[in-house]
């Protein structure tokens, strides 16, 4: 039991032996310097592949970057083809997206780390949706562009396919009419699955410039008549219709089709659970002193939320948002699912319309074989990644000049 | 006796009769122990008296702060040496600098010559690698690493040496042994050593220490974080210890001071106010400053 | 300077005092709780997502199953998937997992190196002046859209792979696979630096107090004490990797494959979801509840990575005290 009385090792008094065992100390600081040098090379290899990355892209993109390119639709000739449906697209898609997501990804914020509830049930219920968060942030964002198809674009099929909505709103339904004297005649229907219009005397019909004329029938055999007021109106009996619709700005259908509400719903569940963890990084990060100050003062917890926490958090909020937002340009994958690769020449005029966004031009021209349509996808790439500097820069500059030290 | 100054030979045998671990029986019967303080002071004064530090004209910088100002100091070796001093008076900054540890700082800076044995500590062509196999260091809060009482115990030995399993085997046990750890742990050596309290991880720290095979042990405030009982067991370890090292403790508790060390050093904003064995500076001190710090009037 | 009196203003006694002006408790109360239901409502909206994914890939991944071309045992025990082959349908799962792991395989053994490389220098050695260099640089990586990411690797890796060697098809799992594996490194680099920075500094003291260097303190203390952290931040940078989806759409190809060449083309999940959804969608045939049964699939082993992470992440994290 007494220490003193065990032999100290060999190894460690006896001279020659240490000697013997002793490591190398030049080779141990060989290692060590050489380690270093190691990581540090690897290291910066991440920022010598930012730079080839950058520069081969800027090398193929910029030239066929102009003016030009960003004002004009695309078109199957390369040298014409434009970004600017593209660039709206994602405009319209980004202001939804702000609208669906932010108000409720900082109210589910808020209720996670300012209303801790008492009993320990709703606790653990509170810590359930935590995990739960968590877990939707790690989901592929192509799940979620499945689970949009189903769930905003055909609504599970529960109100009629895509071709017949359900329900419309704010659409004219008309059956145009073609007659020998060019002239287009259009009768107003009362919805897609009426019968088709058989031309009737008296019936009323318009002009493209809005003028209601009276048809004035003729049989197949009957001589076109000569008077151009009364052929302009004129139809043989037999005359075949197309139908037409006529969508307004404010149109609406159930289920939502492919248009650019479904679009933005699909987003806004994939960056739902970044903005709402970055909502709760920002509100943990105000001082818990601020909160008890209110408190003492006699506040309810909605009020110290509201007057004192809020905005103490509000840079930090805003910070996330922008780069959750700018995690929703960039992303492709769930638009491919809901828009696929249709021929958009036009930015989404109503809610349900087609549309097209900057990353899902950018796939659609670098999937062609030719090269040019590459050139331009490099020149589409360069768009996007300067506005995606233009969004860092600004969460950045929010970041240095509103945060205010809280404590 | 001075009723003012604690006797470290009376507190020691008041001491044993309570401690349960192992290690209270044993050599503590031996003349050390029983003496009064004159008989013990004789002993030491009959020793070999060699210098294993020296301190000539050092200063210290933390940037342009100036911590330490002209030391001179000659520390003896296998004897404990105390700094005391009130709080920011720079005694862990210049315990720090006998094993470099303050190049961690980028900001820190020495002047001025500082030897341990053969060594130029402050000169650049020193290893600080090989330094600090010869001048071993426990730090104020217990740190063993999140592996076993073996591996770490094993920890140093293994980087500087290359030695076989049973020779590893027998170089833990002196280790553990040494540092009146072994009963309490040898069944337990491959279990973590986070799962040890406190006082039990800091003399695994001392273990971890002395199995590389150090000249000096330096221990900066390594009971401050400890409860009575283990400070009690590792100040009778630091006596036990001094046999075999040179042993340099910073501490803010006098009474542990004057127990514990054979020589100490008062410092004060960075300089060193006075020097000598212990026994006389605590109960006839030479300088008014001691006097004042010791009897309480300030720090 | 004058003293104002200590009566001058309006002291709260008199504010108290006219009645209306005290806000009701009661209607305070009662708005109180109306809003803190509206947040209740807005929580239980994620909650809605996951039973929603859930329900919808269960509903469709069953109406797969009970197609008559497509069966149970098929679709865990064979081999080939051809669910566009007219009469001879095949729903064999194993060649998209096969491509997809091949590509998350080779993105884990570019990545995980070099992050973890970059990872323990940014935390053992950087000085400032690289910290300031390399953080940003990493930052800007993970801020690249996938398909600039596909683009990269279908206009300049695949012809790069093709000049060293012939054997490359135009479509190839390794390009994919390398792009991937620079997505995701960013991931790794700065979760496991966060992992090595939690580890306490006074271990590293213990080490150099020991007569070691940089090097002995982050590989024999630092990273085994950091590893929960470091394997949780791979599993979830794996399953992100497996999750990708405009790299492969652009540069892995859409033929399955059981194969482990690098240099063929071959889909995975996500590739052949793609390519289902940029056909006839209005279709409902068996193909498009294929692809249900596929996203079901994926989303199992996506999950189950991202909950394996978590855990080891709570269970094994190091306490340090």
């Amino acid at each position: 039991m007494n220490r003193t009385t065990v032999p100290p090792p060999v190894v460690l008094f006896s001279p020659d032996r240490m000697r013997q065992a002793h490591r190398s100390v030049a080779k141990r600081h060989m290692v060590e310097r050489g380690f270093r040098w190691f990581c540090l090379a690897i290291a910066s290899s991440s920022v010598l592949l930012l730079c080839i990355f950058l520069g081969a892209i800027l090398y193929q993109g910029l030239p066929t970057l102009s003016l030009g390119f960003l004002t004009h639709p695309p078109s199957p000739n390369a040298q014409e083809a434009g970004f600017h449906p593209a660039i709206l697209g994602t405009v319209w898609l980004l202001v939804l997206v702000v609208f669906f997501s932010l108000p409720m990804g900082v109210a589910t914020a808020i209720l996670l780390e300012e209303f801790q509830p008492r009993p320990p049930i709703f606790r653990r219920l509170l810590d359930f949706v935590q995990a739960n968060i968590t877990n939707l942030a790690g989901v592929p964002s192509v799940v979620y562009g499945i689970v949009g198809l189903t769930a905003f674009v055909s609504m599970f099929q529960m109100f009629g396919g895509a071709m017949n909505p359900a329900l419309e709103w704010g659409v004219i339904y008309y059956d145009q009419f073609f007659n020998e004297a060019d002239q287009v005649l259009l009768v107003p229907i009362s919805g897609p699955n009426a019968p088709y219009v058989e031309p009737e005397a008296g019936m009323q019909a318009l002009t493209p410039e809005g003028q209601t004329v009276t048809v004035h029938t003729i049989g197949l055999d009957a001589p076109w008549p000569q008077d151009p007021a009364l052929s302009q109106r004129t139809l043989r009996t037999n005359a075949m219709s197309g139908r037409i619709n006529e969508r307004t700005w404010y149109y609406v259908r159930i289920p939502f089709g492919r248009g650019v509400l479904a679009g933005a719903l699909t987003l806004m569940l994939v960056i739902l659970p970044i903005v709402i963890i970055s909502a709760q990084e920002a509100l943990r990060a105000v001082p818990n002193s601020l909160r008890e100050a209110a408190l003492g003062l006699g506040a309810t917890r909605w009020k110290v939320v509201r007057r004192v926490t809020l905005p103490a958090a509000l840079p930090g909020i805003m910070t996330g948002a922008i780069l959750a937002m700018s995690r929703a340009i960039g992303e492709a994958a769930p638009l491919l699912m809901i828009a696929g690769i249709v021929f958009i020449s036009n930015p989404p005029s109503n809610l349900m319309d087609d549309f097209t966004a900057m990353p899902l031009q950018i796939f659609n021209w670098a999937q062609r074989p030719q090269r040019e349509f590459h050139d331009i996808a490099a020149s589409g790439i360069i768009t996007l990644l300067a506005v995606l500097l233009c969004f860092n820069g600004v969460a950045v500059f929010i970041r240095q000049k509103l945060h205010k030290p809280l404590s | 006796m001075n009723d003012r100054n604690v006797n470290p030979a009376a507190t020691r045998q008041r001491r044993s009769g309570d401690t349960p671990l192992s290690f209270t029986q044993g050599t503590r019967r031996d003349l050390k122990r029983g003496d009064s303080h004159e008989d013990r002071s004789e002993q030491t004064m009959t020793n070999d008296k060699t210098t294993a530090i020296q301190f000539q004209d050092f200063n210290a910088w933390y940037g342009s702060f100036l911590a330490i100002k002209d030391v001179n100091l000659s520390l003896p070796a296998h004897r404990v040496t105390a700094f005391i001093g009130p709080s920011g008076c720079g005694k862990s900054t210049l315990l720090r600098w006998i094993n470099r540890m303050n190049d961690t700082i980028p900001s820190a800076r020495g002047s001025g010559v500082l030897t341990m044995h053969d060594v130029d500590v402050l000169s650049r062509s020193t290893d600080v690698v090989e330094l600090r196999r010869r001048v071993g260091i426990v730090f104020q809060k217990p740190n063993p690493f999140p592996k076993s009482v073996y591996e770490n115990v094993a920890f140093g030995a293994r980087m500087h040496m290359r030695i076989s399993k049973t020779e590893m085997d027998g170089l833990v046990e002196w280790a553990l042994r040494r540092a009146a750890l072994w009963d309490e742990v040898k069944d337990r050596l491959r279990h973590s050593a986070l799962s040890l309290s406190g006082g039990q991880q800091q003399r695994l720290c001392i273990a971890r220490a002395i199995a590389i095979g150090p000249e000096v042990l330096l221990m900066d405030e390594p009971c401050s974080a400890l409860d009575p009982r283990s400070t009690a067991a590792i100040e009778d370890l630091i006596w036990e210890l001094r046999e075999t090292y040179t042993i340099v403790i910073v501490t803010h508790n006098m009474q542990q001071a004057s127990r514990a060390s054979d020589y100490t050093a008062f410092l004060y904003t960075g300089d060193v106010v006075e020097f000598g064995e212990t026994e006389k500076l605590f109960q006839n001190p030479d300088k008014v400053e001691t006097r004042d710090y010791i009897t309480g009037r300030f720090g | 300077m004058e003293h104002a009196h200590p009566d001058a203003g309006v002291s709260p006694a008199k504010l108290l005092e006219r009645r209306n002006r005290l806000r009701s408790h009661r209607t305070q109360r009662i708005k109180e709780s109306g809003i803190v239901s509206s947040l209740i409502s807005a929580t239980v909206f994620s909650v809605l997502v996951t039973l929603s994914i859930i329900f919808i890939l269960g509903v469709e991944t069953t109406h797969f199953f009970l197609q008559e071309e497509a069966s149970l045992g098929e679709f865990f025990g064979q081999t080939r998937w051809n669910p566009l082959l007219g009469s001879e349908k095949h729903f064999g799962i194993w060649p998209l997992v096969c491509g997809t792991f091949l590509v998350a395989g080779i993105a884990l053994l570019v990545a995980v190196p070099m992050g973890l490389a970059t990872a323990i220098y940014l935390s053992e050695y950087a000085n400032p002046r690289v910290r300031a260099g390399l953080k940003p640089a990493l930052e800007i990586l993970a801020g690249i859209p996938t398909v600039v990411y596909g683009f990269f690797a279908l206009i300049l890796l695949t012809p790069s792979l093709k000049m060293l060697h012939e054997g490359f098809g135009s479509y190839n799992a390794l390009a994919a696979g390398m792009a991937v594996g620079i997505l995701i490194l960013p991931t790794i680099s700065s979760l496991s630096e966060d992992a090595l920075r939690a580890v306490p500094q006074s271990l590293r003291d213990g080490v150099y107090g020991l007569g070691g260097t940089q090097f002995d303190a982050a590989t024999k203390v630092v990273f085994p004490a950091a590893l929960s952290g470091i394997v949780s931040a791979i599993l979830l940078a794996a399953a992100r990797a497996i999750g990708e989806t405009m790299i492969v759409a652009l540069a892995a190809g859409s033929t399955p494959k059981l194969t482990l060449d690098v240099r063929e083309e071959i889909q995975t999940m996500t590739g052949f979801m793609v390519q289902m959804a940029l056909g006839d969608v209005s279709n409902f045939g068996v193909e498009y509840f294929s692809m249900y049964a596929v996203a079901a699939t994926l989303f199992v082993i996506t999950f189950a990575l991202t909950i394996i992470g978590a855990i080891i992440r709570k269970r094994y994290r190091e306490v340090y005290e």
